[in-house]
């Protein structure tokens, strides 16, 4: 019933490293996409003409670069990438690079994320800050980022899933992972069974991912009185 | 005291500009409940927000307590309006923190100690009603329990000056009640100035020492409360008081219509029978309201005289005779 190839990555543990390999790159690219696309996005919504900073040029230059990004197609940005990721970690290849270029693919699209949840406050709540004599950063740190929290994570949800889809990519620069196990081992060799078991360990990463992080938002947000 | 000298806000767009505000002098005395009132888009959210410079005045001068806040860094304004505090209409709280937590925000802004905050606000809280509330949050509150939040927060800083933004216009009338009452009740015993903004004229006369009504970006009329409500000047400040002057004419093509005013000691007396009974003039009342100011009764009654100018003289003549205040409505 399965192909031969199937049963020997099966006994090897192969698809089980496979997951591990992109768990482990999923959520080390999408801390550092939010270390990079968290403040992003709040001075974008900061300096938004409706934010607590307007500042115009700031704002502008910002979100052409963020858009520049964003229209590039995932495969042709990280063959770009790849000269950044040799200053950074040294190498062209292998799973460093691919979190490199992971990250800096997953910035700009954070950063919009960011932005629209944060955009999301209510004015009124910022008003009242104001009115209270709260300067600019406190109003970040004290009421932005804590009142958006339910719609941050939810964010981060989508993200993390988003950088799953791009990291099975990451098998063309040689890195490790269900997309590695997919297009080497299946593709490659020609063995349709390895290539949808591997899709379908994707689609239960993902499942376990929203789970659980709908679960989070459910139980941060306050608002939810039940 | 505040002070607002020649202030005006025009906002620039580019359909074109919008006065909000013109020319507004205004002094607030110290201790007093001020009330301001005008219709929806009259400029009464902007006038307020001026006060605190939440919105910046294109002309003029805010001066609170001998200080201009239009000359001031924003450092030094960010200080002033620890002092100014503020409530709204649609409360305003911070949804994802506890009510104590909502409490103490301004205090943490304002550098308290956290055990020292944490003790102000549950003394607040019990001073609104909320103690056994700390711990709830706000999505769990009724819309009065909210504005008590928002009370006791907006106390926390230990403010001379409480400005309301149609803080009871989202809720019932009793709960309205209940919450003008704790205002009144704030005013006396801590002593802190209260600016009401409102467009009912229910709110004015149950908590409000004085009254400026706005419209169309300017003061109409300023004044105690009892003396405009008795004799208001402006066309606005007397729709405000009794509405509907203006639908009214539709459905009674009648005669001279007259606006009757009752101060205390007229109140209670059978004006308009008498007035149909002495004179033998049948009239219509278009509409009536009584309502109680500092303990004495008021009343403005709109009636309408028949289309004929001999029993119209006989009753205005009547009138003066008894010294029944009155004015001609068109």
């Amino acid at each position: 019933m399965f192909t031969d190839m199937f049963v020997k990555l099966w006994d090897n543990h192969l698809f089980l490293w496979g997951i591990w390999q992109t768990v482990y790159m999923t959520v080390i690219s999408t801390v550092f996409a939010y270390v990079l696309g968290l403040p992003l996005g709040i001075v974008l919504s900061v300096t938004d003409k409706d934010g607590i900073r307007p500042m115009r040029a700031v704002n502008r230059v910002l979100g052409i670069i963020i858009n520049a990004f964003r229209s590039v197609p995932f495969i042709i940005l990280m063959v770009a990438l790849l000269p950044v990721a040799k200053l950074i970690v040294g190498t062209s290849i292998g799973n460093k690079a691919v979190i490199v270029t992971l990250v800096v693919g997953a910035a700009p699209f954070v950063a919009r994320m960011v932005e629209s949840s944060i955009k999301e406050v209510d004015k009124g709540v910022i008003e009242a800050a104001e009115a209270m004599g709260t300067p600019s950063f406190k109003i970040i740190t004290k009421v932005l980022i804590p009142e958006a929290k339910p719609s941050l994570i939810t964010g981060a949800v989508i993200s993390m899933v988003t950088i799953l889809g791009y990291s099975a990519m990451a098998a063309t620069l040689g890195g490790t992972g269900l997309g590695q196990v997919a297009i080497v081992y299946g593709h490659q060799r020609f063995n349709q069974d390895v290539i949808w078991f591997a899709a379908l360990l994707c689609i239960l990463i993902v499942q376990v991912i929203q789970e659980v992080g709908m679960r989070i938002v459910h139980k941060s947000d306050k608002r939810i009185t039940n | 005291m505040i002070e607002l000298k020649d202030l005006s806000k025009t906002y620039i767009s580019a359909s074109g500009n919008v006065e909000a505000l013109r020319d507004i002098n205004l002094t607030i005395n110290d201790g007093e409940i001020f009330g301001i009132i005008g219709l929806s888009g009259a400029g009464k959210s902007t006038l307020v927000r001026c006060i605190n410079l939440l919105e910046r005045p294109t002309a003029g001068q805010v001066i609170i307590d001998g200080k201009d806040l239009t000359a001031m860094n924003r450092p030094e304004l960010l200080q002033m309006r620890r002092s100014i505090s503020m409530i709204f209409q649609g409360f305003n709280l911070l949804e994802q923190r506890s009510v104590l937590r909502n409490v103490t925000f301004p205090l943490e802004v304002a550098g308290v100690k956290k055990a020292a905050a944490r003790a102000k606000a549950q003394e607040l809280l019990k001073v609104v009603g909320l103690e056994d509330k700390a711990a709830a949050y706000p999505a769990q509150l009724s819309g009065g329990q909210k504005q008590r939040v928002a009370i006791a927060r907006a106390l926390a800083t230990d403010p001379r000056y409480l400005l309301c933004d149609e803080a009871t216009s989202a809720l019932d009338p009793t709960t309205t009640q209940s919450i003008l009452a704790l205002l009144k009740e704030i005013n006396r015993t801590m002593g802190v100035t209260i600016v009401v903004i409102t467009h009912e004229m229910r709110v004015i006369d149950q908590i409000c020492d004085r009254v400026a009504v706005i419209d169309r970006s300017r003061i109409a009329e300023i004044g105690a409360v009892s003396q405009v409500f008795t004799n208001p000047q402006s066309a606005i400040a007397r729709e405000l008081i009794l509405p509907g002057t203006a639908s009214a004419q539709e459905f009674t093509p009648g005669g001279q219509r007259l606006r009757l005013a009752f101060n205390g000691d007229t109140t209670r007396a059978p004006v308009v029978a008498s007035l149909i009974m002495e004179c033998q003039v049948p009239l219509n009342i278009v509409s009536a309201d009584i309502r109680e100011i500092d303990d004495k009764v008021y009343g403005q009654m709109l009636i309408e005289l028949p289309n004929d100018s001999a029993q119209t003289d006989r009753a205005l003549a009547w009138l003066n005779e008894r010294g029944i205040a009155y004015s001609k409505e068109v």
